[in-house]
């Protein structure tokens, strides 16, 4: 049932033609072939679908597309944009802090969950620049890992936060 | 978006094919054409390209363990490339040679030697080609980033690009050709940053779950929420669509029980799915979690000596020290972190199936036997998904995706729901463990005795067990049983006993193979047992141990570990306190079928609560000559978590109908605030042949759990996970 809905995705406004009842995640990766939101569990448990609605960050797969008409929708292919632009840069990084952090931790495994995990660690960095070791814990305890990753995803929101601390604008 | 298709020729056979001038949505890398697979063949391995670059054709799938980028390391090793001139593609059966499932840890183990050997052959055709050119003997010719110079004259020189432009090498792999000692390693034996990364953790790594092909179908599959006892499958009763006639395009997919729903949208799919009535004929036949071990203790079980050496009756009759220990261990769930999913274009005699498959051939083959299209017919191509640990739903995805196809007329794709996968996994099987050990009055084990009880895995897969395949249990395979290595024989032991009692299969859940399988139930029960003789010899649990293995491979482990942790002899569970917040440390060897593991884990229990929280972990993989070694860090820091959440939280449950674990929130996995501090450490063997490190720590790693909490309490847990209620009710005794 075509309904065109207008939702802005990663700054750009996007006509979708989904029933309004589906939930955003089948929206961006069936209609808008975006590949950072991940299917998980469909129950927002675990985090994998995870973006960031007006800057917070939400599980797209129980989030109905309705939900988020007149709101600004990031995912991780916009993230340099959004950090850019929340940090008044002027240019865009190819990648956020995080994601570079990630790399230089050689953090990941099969990968799957770090969309979730860079999402919820840019929203943590972008509301607490220095976080402690405890809040990150806190911070990221929705997002599962079942590779086990958890000790350097830690350590790379860690080194992203010094790296951020000396971005300059 | 193009719909064009073309036909490629493959050994003789004509199979669908999506053609390279296609948008195929997720799939950036466009695929080669078919090629040859003779695996003595060195143009099946490699191919040199004009531009001296190299494509190295790998059989083992990337499954996030870095495979690809060792596998890589070797082949420019060998070749005298740099890593930037070497690129690899993905599996596909039309393309890649099949070096067996990525599984037992083998992409090293099985696939370096291969490659290695394919790489020296090239490598050796291509300076014999270059001293004709150069008019120079072998001997005195350098290779470095792939230009051959003659030695002290470096203008004079030639790229293996221009030796061979794009043209195949036509050469057998004879094995003669020499490979470089160990001694002269510059890439193999260091830490190369992962390949897969960088794509991994921006938009353009391209998962499984996204790929997406013109005309396709979304797909779903209706099956009871758990499944039963395996034997039982699941049987319509009776089917009512009324409540999915109001969703546009939705059909019901049908073939014998198998159930399943297609819609051009996804939503609609999953809206089908769920409100489709389905009516299923369930028994209560299943043992229940309540019952499980005492059933399987019960069963007229198949018994066999796997080993035996001495006399060890007689030898625990005369000991001094004897230790008993009962471990039993739950079935656990693969739960790949996104479930399973599949694409399947199946046509009247040929089909494309893209899966998460860690063995493209072997699902190529069980596909056959689904659609009954010959193999040679059916072209398989890996796509990675996630967190495969093992056999989880990956061929039944494809072949549900391939029999909705086929029912269809249309590509489908099917993407598994959470409880799809949770309740329908082939789960890693139960456990039941019973241990004797003796030490004589000086601390040396004089027997060690195991028996060990569990059923096998099973053979088919759900979905062609629900479309009319008969279901048995899986024969053979060193890794369902009471395992030599794992058991009793690293340590100096004269007198040894290990048997095997075989429960039957049917009446219990799906079985096979998952992350080091079997082996942390072995190494719970087995390292408790040698941890009591220490202490009833008041020894200090590391040096009793050092005292009874005389392999260096062994000791070589266990001393690494002890050491990073700092460990300080002294005799366990020896200061043991009534505070609320008690702590432990503990010790533990073991592996899965190769490969030597130790650890150290320092844990914390809230006695009040009996929650366990384990604060760090320590682990030692010897592992040969390690490739990669900073890849195996990382693959001992996965093992050691992972070890963490199967020993304190993950549990399959089930009633006497169906598992009911079908979550997260059902089935517990270790959290973020949960997880420990881990110190990997990787024992580094230049000269030893390589021999996979992808699970081998997670033994030594459930033991020392176990072990430290021993340390914190006095008391000896005989049943993991231990859950605050299984933890109580060990300290009320």
């Amino acid at each position: 049932m075509a309904t065109d809905l207008k939702i802005k995705v990663n700054e750009q406004v996007r006509a979708v033609s989904s029933a309004p009842d589906t939930p955003l995640l089948y929206v961006l990766s069936d209609e808008l072939n975006l590949q950072g939101p991940r299917f998980g569990c469909g129950l927002g448990q675990c985090g994998s679908c995870s973006v960031l609605v007006n800057g917070v960050e939400t599980r797209s797969c129980t989030t109905k597309v309705s939900a988020v008409v007149g709101k600004s929708v990031t995912t991780l292919e916009g993230l340099p944009s959004w950090y850019a632009a929340q940090r008044k840069l002027s240019n865009t990084p190819a990648l956020h802090p995080l994601q570079q952090a990630m790399i230089d931790e050689q953090a990941v495994q099969c990968g799957y969950c770090f969309n979730g995990m860079i999402i919820k660690g840019s929203e943590l960095l972008s509301k607490i620049p220095q976080p402690s070791e405890t809040q990150i814990r806190s911070a990221m305890n929705g997002h599962l890992c079942r590779c086990g990753t958890y000790p350097r995803v830690l350590k790379a929101i860690q080194r992203a936060s010094v790296a951020m601390k000396a971005v300059t604008k | 978006m193009s719909t064009r298709r073309e036909f490629i020729k493959s050994g003789g056979a004509l199979v669908v094919g999506f053609s390279l001038g296609d948008t195929l949505f997720g799939q950036e890398r466009p695929v080669p054409a078919a090629r040859s697979l003779d695996l003595k063949q060195v143009d099946t391995w490699l191919a040199i390209h004009s531009d001296n670059t190299a494509t190295i054709y790998i059989g083992f799938a990337e499954l996030g363990q870095g495979a690809s980028t060792a596998l890589l390391q070797v082949a420019a090793e060998e070749l005298d490339l740099d890593m930037s001139q070497l690129k690899t593609v993905q599996l596909d059966t039309t393309v890649t040679p099949n070096q067996g499932g990525t599984y037992s840890s083998a992409a090293i183990n099985r696939g370096s030697p291969q490659v290695r050997s394919a790489a020296a052959e090239a490598r050796l055709a291509l300076l014999q080609l270059a001293s004709k050119k150069l008019q120079t003997p072998v001997e005195r010719l350098t290779v470095s980033k792939g230009v051959v110079s003659v030695a002290g004259n470096a203008d004079r020189s030639v790229k293996y690009g221009e030796l061979v432009g794009d043209k195949p090498l036509n050469l057998p792999v004879s094995g003669s050709a020499p490979v470089k000692p160990a001694g002269e390693y510059k890439l193999v034996g260091t830490s190369m940053p992962r390949n897969d990364i960088p794509q991994k953790v921006s938009k353009q790594y391209v998962y499984m779950q996204h790929v997406r092909v013109p005309e396709m179908l979304h797909g779903r599959v209706v099956r009871p929420r758990g499944q039963s006892a395996y034997s039982a499958g699941a049987k319509v009763l009776s089917i009512d669509d009324t409540p999915i006639r109001g969703i546009l395009g939705a059909r019901v997919v049908r073939r014998g029980d198998f159930v399943g729903v297609v819609a051009e949208k996804e939503w609609d799919a999953v809206r089908a799915a769920e409100l489709l009535k389905v009516t299923w004929d369930i028994k209560p036949v299943l043992p229940g979690n309540a019952g499980l071990y005492a059933k399987m203790r019960s069963e007229q079980t198949q018994d066999r000596v796997v080993l035996e050496k001495g006399n060890v009756d007689a030898a625990i009759t005369g000991a001094p020290h004897v230790a008993t220990q009962i471990g039993r261990g739950p079935y656990h769930a693969h739960a790949p972190f996104g479930p399973n999913c599949a694409i399947a274009d199946v046509k009247a005699d040929s089909a494309l199936v893209i899966s998460t498959t860690q063995d493209i051939y072997g699902t190529r083959a069980s596909l056959a036997r689904v659609l009954g299209i010959p193999a040679e017919k059916i072209q398989v191509r890996y796509q990675e998904g996630a967190s495969n640990y093992g056999h989880s739903c990956q061929d039944d995805v494809a072949q549900a995706a391939s029999i909705m196809s086929q029912v269809a007329g249309r590509p489908v794709r099917l993407q598994f729901m959470r409880w799809d996968e949770h309740g329908w996994d082939n789960y890693g099987p139960a456990h039941v463990g019973e241990v004797r050990a003796a030490a004589d009055a000086e601390g040396r084990i004089v027997a060690y005795e195991y028996h060990g009880w569990q059923h096998n895995w099973s053979n088919v897969e759900t979905s062609a067990q629900l479309m009319g395949i008969a279901a048995a249990e899986r024969e053979g395979t060193a890794a369902q049983q009471v395992s030599p290595l794992n058991l009793g024989s690293m340590y100096d032991a004269a007198n040894l006993k290990l048997v095997n009692h075989r429960v039957p299969g049917m009446g219990y859940l799906k079985g096979a193979w998952l992350r080091s399988p079997l082996d942390l139930s072995f190494s719970f029960a087995s390292e408790q047992a040698i941890d009591q003789l220490a202490y009833l010899l008041k020894m200090d649990p590391w040096t009793f141990r050092q005292r009874n293995i005389k392999d260096e491979r062994w000791l070589g482990v266990l001393n690494a570990v002890a050491k990073a942790a700092n460990w300080k002899p002294r005799m366990s569970a020896a200061n043991l306190s009534s505070s609320r917040i008690v702590t432990g440390r503990g010790i533990g060897v073991g592996t899965h079928l190769a490969s030597y593991g130790a650890a150290v884990a320092e844990i914390e229990l809230n006695r009040e609560t009996g929650r366990v929280i384990v604060r760090r972990l320590y682990g030692a993989i010897d592992a040969g000559l390690a490739v990669n070694p900073g890849n195996i860090e990382n693959q001992i820091s996965g093992q050691l978590i992972q070890t963490a959440s199967r020993m304190l939280k993950e549990e399959v449950t089930f009633n006497t109908t169906n598992v009911t674990s079908l979550d997260w929130n059902t089935y517990p996995i270790l959290r973020f605030e949960e997880a420990p501090e881990v110190t990997p450490i990787v024992v580094q063997r230049l000269n030893e042949r390589s021999t996979g490190a992808g699970e081998e720590v997670m033994a030594g790693a459930a033991a020392a759990i176990a072990n430290a909490f021993f340390d914190a309490t006095g008391v000896r847990m005989q049943e993991y996970p231990l859950t605050p209620t299984r933890v109580l009710a060990a300290l009320r005794g």
